[in-house]
């Protein structure tokens, strides 16, 4: 148990008596408040708690906090200001979501993968994909959602 | 640990915070989850009159149309869709209209149980009429104001227009008086002609989408209110088994650990109450996680113990070749299969499946002075607020449900046993709790679709007709969930697609077999029709090539004649989804549409490339006619579908955008079966635990097209939550015989 200092989404956050394992999914819904980061599984196989930790999309349920202090990290809550980012409007576009779970994550994933390769082909989208899971099966949407991001430019 | 201490329930600023009706006993959560999708600009003024001619709708002086959800959404756009049906007879621009999602109240609100795929069967006439009622009294008020006649006076978007003057009177203008007016009589509501619909039969986006897209939506997990504790439960790995005794110490230990105690369990059958267990509560979720592996726990397993799916399918499987109850008999079965010149004989096998919502079980719950608060996302807020209460030994009135968004719910979240745990950890704590099932606790304590096997012989004549149908259906009813006795498949479950079979067949007989549940079974997207489906289609497309017909003139041919199936005059007891047989008959005539729009869109019968395939399969599910086509390219052992064509007939569409949405996550939902999922048991235990075990189909697992192909229709509008699901892994299956010559007769598909 100790007291760490979180930068996320730009704001610095000092938590009092974190275990040191606790993973980053569980600090950022339970005691920073921040609730679109989701629990999917816990063990890295959904993607529904994918964040952004120094640029790089990572699992949160998966990530213990010690390993998050220092980085900057991004959710989706700070991902753009006004819920613009090309994808959340390509999202919107398309009507992707069903339930819409797991689609912060979904576009967590793609927005980091987007910088990498702001004009990824349909085969390296799902290759990108293949770690968040979607039960209602909006997969056919979400691939058209990050083309239609990177035709736009999507990659900011 | 602030979060827990200071944030407010729900973070909803005040303009989206919907004011105008009470629900419930505390001002605290008054009007929970309001989202406002739109930027509606902030009201001038609170404000002072209201028009409520029925439940679901409330216009105010401002001109704000507050329509009531009283369904739960989980990801079909039901939310959305019947509202929509709604504000189109009230003449509402639809921008202008705010969302209010109801409490479990079926007094109140009618029907709340958001399940069946009958939202849109149930409540599309009912809304229409609640939106034309209104709007003819706001006609009537306008009218009364200009003192003309009413036949003078037309809303239209928000307005109620006077057509030879162009006078116009906004709706908010009209609500003091309109609230005056006698509401209509049904007899006298004039609807709307269909040509002149505005949002019914068009792509309505969903009313959460900005919030789902930008992390502020509010689901079950979600939800938390001062001070509330989370708790987890270690449940036996056996269902129906028990704690025999453990040690909490060490668990006590984990910081953040405020309080262990054990909750009772059920035995077996389970019915829906909570499996019981030891439950640990404590601050926050990791620590309650943590708390829950340090428990040292000895379990009582109970009398599914030796539960092992290998052993019990085979058994199932020698049963089905024997005699069974006869559940549907035409024509002599016996001497018609004798004299049949060839009989084809095959064994399908299904698995069990979990409905792994993304979103796993979770409720929180405040009990208090005798009345108990929850925040859930549950499918059917009637059954937990009954079963809350009399687990409580509450008075249902004392019992407040509020309906959350649901991530995801499949049937698994209609039960209420992750609900009644919330409420009884509540009150045993003396102070909110929220229950929350990790991903394992979901998969291993699921209510799982049943395994099965059907076994079908088929006869053909020496004139190639198909002469008679004998199919024997095996699997542990539902029922055995609540009752011992439930040992064979319940009426209705034989309903979903098997006795309802539509073919023209002089001899059919459908038969049933014993099998005892041995772990709790529940309904999942779609129901009994995965298995029926699965083997009527597979074998119906054996016969086609047994008898060397196309795949889809074989299915034209054995449909016969247009006509409507009396089922109900061949069959004592039939179901027809609880909906009255002349109303929704079984139509040939569209089950044939479906077929000959799907061959015609999918290019079926074109020569296609080494290695691909295509497989049809047409299933009339949830009184909705479906017809799918799969593509299928094979490379070795590796699967991939390039195309999925569906052609559906639901009558009315109310949101085109989201029955194509439905049927496009139905295919990947489908596919996930077909291709990866299975539960298996062994020493009465699940094998499968998570994500990493129990394979979902994943982005690169999609077809790369799915087309939904609407047949236009004025039929009364059906549901297309779980048709979707039924003929995609037939038709899968059907298209890699075609593309290999491999026929599969079992799920998930193992090529190698």
């Amino acid at each position: 148990m100790s007291s760490v200092t979180l930068n996320i989404n730009g704001k610095s956050h000092s938590l009092e008596n974190v275990p040191a394992d606790m993973p980053l999914l569980w600090v950022i819904r339970d005691l920073v408040g921040l609730t679109g980061t989701k629990y999917g599984c816990g063990i890295a196989q959904c993607g529904a708690c994918t964040v952004h930790m120094d640029g790089t999309a990572v699992r949160s349920c998966s990530t213990p906090v010690s390993a998050a202090e220092g980085k900057e990290i991004t959710t989706i809550e700070g991902l753009s200001i006004n819920g613009d980012h090309p994808l959340q409007q390509a999202w919107m576009e398309k009507n992707v979501p069903q339930c819409g779970y797991c689609q912060t994550g979904q576009i967590m994933n793609a927005a980091a993968f987007l910088k990498q390769n702001p004009n990824p082909s349909v085969e390296q989208i799902n290759v990108a994909m293949t770690g968040n899971i979607c039960r209602c099966g909006t997969y056919n949407r979400i691939r058209e959602a990050i083309q239609l991001a990177a035709e736009k430019g999507g990659n900011v | 640990m602030s979060r827990l201490d200071s944030t407010p329930l729900v973070k909803v600023d005040r303009r989206n915070f919907l004011k105008t009706t009470s629900v419930g006993a505390s001002g605290l959560i008054l009007g929970f989850y309001v989202s406002c999708s739109k930027s509606v600009p902030e009201p001038p003024r609170d404000p002072k009159y209201f028009f409520k001619p029925n439940v679901y709708l409330n216009i105010n002086d401002l001109g704000e149309v507050i329509i009531v959800a009283h369904r739960s959404e989980m990801g079909t756009g039901i939310r959305t869709s019947l509202p929509t049906v709604l504000a189109d007879e009230l003449e509402a621009d639809w921008s202008r209209v705010k969302l209010k999602q109801a409490p479990g109240d079926e007094d109140t609100y009618g029907n709340q149980n958001t399940d069946g795929s009958f939202s849109i069967r149930m409540f599309y006439l009912p809304m229409r009429r609640a939106g034309a009622a209104a709007r003819m009294m706001l006609e009537q008020a306008a009218a009364n104001q200009w003192g003309v006649d009413v036949s003078e006076c037309q809303a239209s978007n928000h307005q109620v227009i006077h057509k030879s003057s162009d006078k116009r009177l906004d709706f908010g203008e009209l609500v003091q008086a309109a609230a005056e007016l006698e509401v209509p009589r049904d007899e006298d509501i004039r609807l709307k002609a269909s040509k002149d619909f505005k949002l019914i039969g068009k792509n309505t986006s969903i009313y959460d989408l900005p919030e789902i897209v930008n992390g502020k939506a509010i689901f079950g997990l979600d939800t938390t209110m001062p001070g509330a504790k989370v708790a987890v439960v270690a449940r036996c790995p056996v269902a129906g088994g028990k704690v025999a005794s453990y040690k909490a110490d060490k668990a006590k230990e984990v910081p953040g650990v405020v309080e262990v105690f054990e909750l009772e369990s059920p035995g077996f059958p389970t019915e829906f109450h909570p499996l019981g267990g030891v439950v640990v509560v404590a601050d926050h979720t990791w620590a309650a996680i943590k708390g829950r592996e340090a428990l040292e726990i000895t379990w009582d397993d109970g009398v599914n113990a030796n539960y092992d799916t290998k052993s019990y399918l085979a058994k199932l499987s020698r049963e089905a070749r024997g005699n069974g109850n006869v559940r549907r008999d035409e024509g002599n079965i016996k001497s018609a299969l004798a004299s049949s010149s060839e009989v084809l004989q095959a064994t399908y096998r299904i698995p069990h499946l979990s409905h792994s919502t993304m979103e796993p079980p979770n409720a929180l719950a405040d009990f208090k002075q005798g009345k108990c608060r929850v925040w859930a996302p549950t499918q059917n807020p009637q059954w937990a607020k009954t079963s809350v209460a009399e687990a409580l030994e509450l008075d249902p009135k004392d019992v407040e449900i509020n309906v959350t968004l649901l991530g995801g719910g499949f049937g698994r979240k209609s039960k209420p046993d992750f609900v009644i745990e919330a409420a009884l950890i509540s009150r045993h704590i003396g102070g909110p709790a929220k229950v929350i099932w990790t991903r394992e606790d979901d998969i291993q304590h699921d209510y799982f679709h049943a395994c099965s096997i059907q076994h079908v012989k088929v006869g053909l004549s020496e004139e190639n007709k198909v002469t008679a149908y004998n199919h024997h259906s095996v699997f542990p009813s539902i029922g055995g969930t609540s009752s011992n006795e439930a040992t064979e498949p319940a009426t209705f479950e034989l309903g979903l697609g098997l006795i309802d079979f539509p073919y023209d067949i002089p001899a059919i007989c459908m038969e049933s077999h014993e099998a005892r549940a041995q772990t709790r079974i529940g309904w999942l997207r779609s129901v009994c029709n995965i298995q029926h489906a699965f083997a009527i289609g597979s074998m119906l497309d054996e016969v086609a090539y047994a008898r060397s017909v196309d795949p889809v003139e074989n299915l034209l041919e054995l449909l016969g004649p247009d006509r409507e199936i009396r089922f109900d005059e061949k069959i004592e007891e039939f179901f027809n989804y609880n909906e009255p047989i002349d109303e929704f008959p079984a139509s040939t005539a569209r089950m044939r549409g479906v077929i000959e729009t799907v061959a015609r869109q999918s290019g079926w019968g074109k020569e296609l490339p080494e290695g691909q395939g295509m497989g049809i399969c047409s299933h009339r599910s949830f009184l909705t006619y479906v017809a799918c086509v799969v593509k299928v390219q094979v490379d070795g052992n590796k699967i991939s579908i390039p195309e999925l064509h569906y052609a559906v007939d639901c009558g009315v569409v109310v949101n085109e955008d989201r029955v194509k949405s439905q049927f496009e996550g139905g295919a990947v939902y489908a596919l996930s079966g077909a291709l990866k999922s299975e539960i298996s048991f062994k020493e009465g235990k699940t094998v499968e635990s998570n994500f990493n075990n129990y394979q979902l189909a994943r982005m690169p697992d999609a077809p790369g097209k799915i087309y939904v192909h609407l047949v236009p229709s004025d039929e009364k509008p059906t549901g297309v939550g779980e048709p979707p699901v039924p003929p995609v892994a037939p038709a899968l299956c059907n298209a890699i015989f075609a593309a290999t010559g491999k026929r599969i007769r079992e799920l998930p598909i193992k090529l190698a």
